[in-house]
């Protein structure tokens, strides 16, 4: 490859080829409204459990879809399930059940795992 | 005559569901938690045991609260229950008085005309045979009622009737054999004896005269038996199984035993109570208005019996309660379900047909644990110590009308409060119950509860009935819990707070879990009637609708969600009102979005009502005047 001088950063990365959607395709073969998301956030500025931490749903829907699972493991337990952005959502995705799926994904995962 | 070889089906089949309705019901007796045993053996030697005594004849053979809501399906249902009760009582009675000896076997009764066909000639016994004739097409009346039902619900007024399985399929044709066997069976032995009453004389003579009633009769006894002992035999297979396990069922209620939130002997009870007779299906708005069919109780339980995995099932449902208060055995249906959802996914499990007469005891998984908490981000806040503390809930956070209205109302009556989530609080828990995740929700419970007992307060007020039912009944607090409603009415009978009233007709929609979930009904309509004209719904109280929004439902759809607003709003404002009013800022919500009328809060409306201060001294007070703006009407 030329070197331009200019460089990709490493946290740019998106593989998809490497990266891991099975967690995606879970969510969306049981919540199909899982892709009607537009990204617009509107789920994360009412969220209550965001009031309090770095929590955005609207991250955590990208991250899945890229295949990016680690941060969304670490973040989606966060989710208090209070359902102000189903509320809110402008194309109504079922973000309740969306984040209950995703759960309920990594521990089938985890299980498969051990 | 003393015997035939045809009555061997029957008391095989007799026999047998006698000998496993004690096998089953010691099992059960067995299987409940110790206090629960004490409660039921006080039950049973005591007061409960005439209440049991009348409920299961109002209920299991009368059917009350079918034929209260919907006469032709009672009809169908008493007639078939309440009419073989009375043909097998006076059958005995008859076979007692009018056979050869008395103290006869079982069968002698049921079979009477058989072993004694020259009965019920003349005078009293001719009577007692119209008698028994009269009660036999009492059934058969049902029975025809049930057959055009199978076919075309609408005819006894239901607008979807359960579907079956196989065996369900071949029980019920068992069912619907005895009677029109029996009484082709007994036509025939009349026929070629000349006896019989109104029913059963003209037929067996009107089919004597082309056929050998004598040699016909035979075999529809063997009919007659067979059909009876293969209902018998099938019986614990199937749906019927309610018949037996109902008459326990009712005992154990009477006794004081209830669902909890621990799946055991009584949810097994229960579950084996349900009759599908489809009346949770109507009244299910995911039915009417949806268009979902395959969730309701009745599928639940089912399902629940054979050992499917219901997760689908458990958490497709709004939790609105109307079925609960539908369901004619008193099945707690929503308990069952929440159960059902702290157990989350589970294998449908294969068993053999011998398995299904004694199936394995409903365990319940042990709870998922994972050990790390969720919500250690949370702060520990200090809170400020106040009399009276105002809790409004997320759903009111996101309909700030509402939590500025109960400010002005609390500034307005004087309260000593504080706004404890004015920043907006944590979550009550309430949602993850609802999703199954119980130990999640504890984590949040413990917060809040120690935000409580912080603060000192002896009143907590909250505007989110989600919030109000969990506070009653998952928190450990030493708070009175009211919900604004509550509160309002009051500060309107101590007189705090000073109302006009708007010259406004007002609809009033009962929330769900305001409502039926913890029984507040009259507080609201009596400060709305305090302040505006109330106007009657065709939905009232326990009939109430659900708004669609519900937390309750994991799986629905958007498109679903808003056909039930749209019915439902389209429902409340049938009488025109200029206003629709709620208690709850998630129903205001939904139906605001579902309808052209206005829809408002309760606070609110009590708001917009309160009376601008006259005297003097509040005049002076620059306090007051700041916290309460004059009002220019």
């Amino acid at each position: 490859m030329e070197k331009f001088g200019f460089t990709l950063l490493k946290e740019r990365h998106i593989n998809y080829d490497a990266n891991d959607r099975s967690i995606a395709e879970y969510i969306d073969s049981r919540e199909p409204s899982f892709r009607l998301c537009i990204e617009c956030g509107c789920c994360a500025a009412t969220c209550t459990t965001g009031n309090y931490t770095h929590f955005s749903l609207r991250e955590l829907q990208i991250f899945l879809k890229r295949g990016e699972n680690d941060l969304v493991r670490e973040n989606i337990k966060k989710c208090m399930l209070c359902g102000k952005c189903i509320l809110v959502c402008p194309r109504g995705v079922n973000t309740r059940n969306v984040v209950m799926l995703a759960r309920e994904a990594f521990q089938k995962n985890v299980k498969n795992a051990v | 005559m003393q015997f035939d070889p045809f009555v061997i089906p029957f008391n095989i089949g007799l026999y047998f569901i006698l000998i496993y309705a004690v096998v089953r019901s010691v099992r059960w007796f067995t299987d409940l938690s110790r206090p629960d045993k004490l409660r039921l053996q006080r039950g049973f030697f005591g007061k409960a045991f005439g209440q049991s005594i009348k409920e299961i004849f109002m209920e299991s053979l009368i059917h009350r609260k079918i034929l209260k809501s919907n006469f032709r399906l009672g009809y169908m249902h008493m007639s078939l229950a309440f009419g073989w009760f009375l043909l097998i009582l006076f059958g005995t009675i008859e076979a007692d008085f009018f056979g050869e000896k008395h103290l006869n076997p079982p069968y002698k009764a049921i079979f009477f005309k058989f072993f004694n066909p020259d009965h019920g000639r003349y005078g009293f016994e001719a009577a007692y045979s119209f008698w028994m004739d009269l009660i036999l097409a009492f059934i058969l009346s049902g029975l025809l009622l049930a057959v055009i039902k199978r076919f075309s619900s609408g005819v006894v007024g239901m607008k979807k009737t359960t579907k079956l399985k196989p065996l369900d399929r071949i029980a019920l044709t068992s069912l619907w054999l005895i009677f029109p066997s029996r009484l082709l069976a007994e036509s025939f032995t009349s026929g070629a004896y000349g006896t019989g009453s109104f029913l059963t004389g003209p037929l067996g003579s009107a089919l004597a005269l082309f056929l050998p009633a004598q040699q016909m009769a035979y075999p529809f006894w063997w009919l007659y038996s067979l059909s009876l002992g293969t209902f018998f035999i099938l019986l614990p297979l199937t749906r019927y199984m309610h018949i037996p396990t109902e008459l326990f069922l009712i005992f154990a209620r009477n006794s004081g035993i209830s669902t909890g939130d621990q799946a055991g002997a009584f949810t097994e009870m229960q579950t084996y109570s349900c009759s599908s007779c489809g009346m949770c299906i109507d009244a299910c708005q995911l039915n009417f208005s949806a268009g979902i069919t395959s969730i309701q109780g009745a599928y639940l339980l089912k399902g629940i019996r054979n050992n499917e995995n219901v997760s689908e099932i458990a958490f497709n449902c709004l939790m609105c309660g109307r079925c609960d208060f539908k369901c004619p055995v008193g099945i707690e249906l929503t308990p069952i379900r929440m159960i059902r959802r702290r157990t989350g996914e589970t294998e449908p499990v294969k068993t053999t047909i011998w398995k299904k007469y004694l199936p394995d005891r409903h365990g319940l998984a042990p709870a998922k644990a994972n050990g790390k908490t969720s919500y250690s981000f949370l702060p520990r806040e200090k809170p400020v110590k106040a009399d009276v503390i105002y809790f409004a809930g997320c759903m009111t956070h996101l309909t700030p009308a509402i939590k500025n209205s109960m400010v002005k109302i609390l500034d307005a009556a004087g309260v000593n409060f504080n706004f404890i989530d004015s920043s907006g609080g944590v979550c009550c828990g309430r949602p993850l119950m609802l999703a199954g995740q119980d130990r999640e929700a504890r984590e949040l419970i413990n917060f809040n509860s120690q935000l409580i007992w912080k603060s000192g307060a002896h009143t907590l007020v909250t505007s989110c009935p989600i919030c109000y039912k969990v506070f009653r009944e998952s928190y450990y607090l030493d708070v009175e819990v009211l919900h604004h409603s509550q509160y309002i009415k009051m500060l309107i009978d101590d007189g705090s707070l000073k109302l006009n009233f708007l010259r406004k007709k007002v609809a009033y929609h009962t929330p769900c879990d305001l409502g039926r979930g913890s029984g507040v009904y009259d507080e609201p309509k009596d400060v709305l009637s305090h302040v505006a004209r109330l106007q009657k719904t065709n939905f009232e109280d326990e009939n109430s609708l659900c708004c669609g929004g519900s937390l309750g439902n994991m799986k629905i759809s958007f498109h679903d969600r808003n056909k039930i607003a749209r019915d439902a709003a389209a429902e409340l404002t049938r009488g025109n009102p200029d206003m629709l009013a709620t208690s709850c800022p998630l129903c205001k919500k939904t139906l605001a979005a579902a309808t052209g009328t206005h829809v408002a809060d309760l606070a609110e409306i009590v708001a917009e009502a309160i009376a601008p201060s006259v005297s003097k001294k509040n005049i002076n007070d620059p306090l007051i005047r700041i916290r309460e703006p004059q009002r220019v009407i």
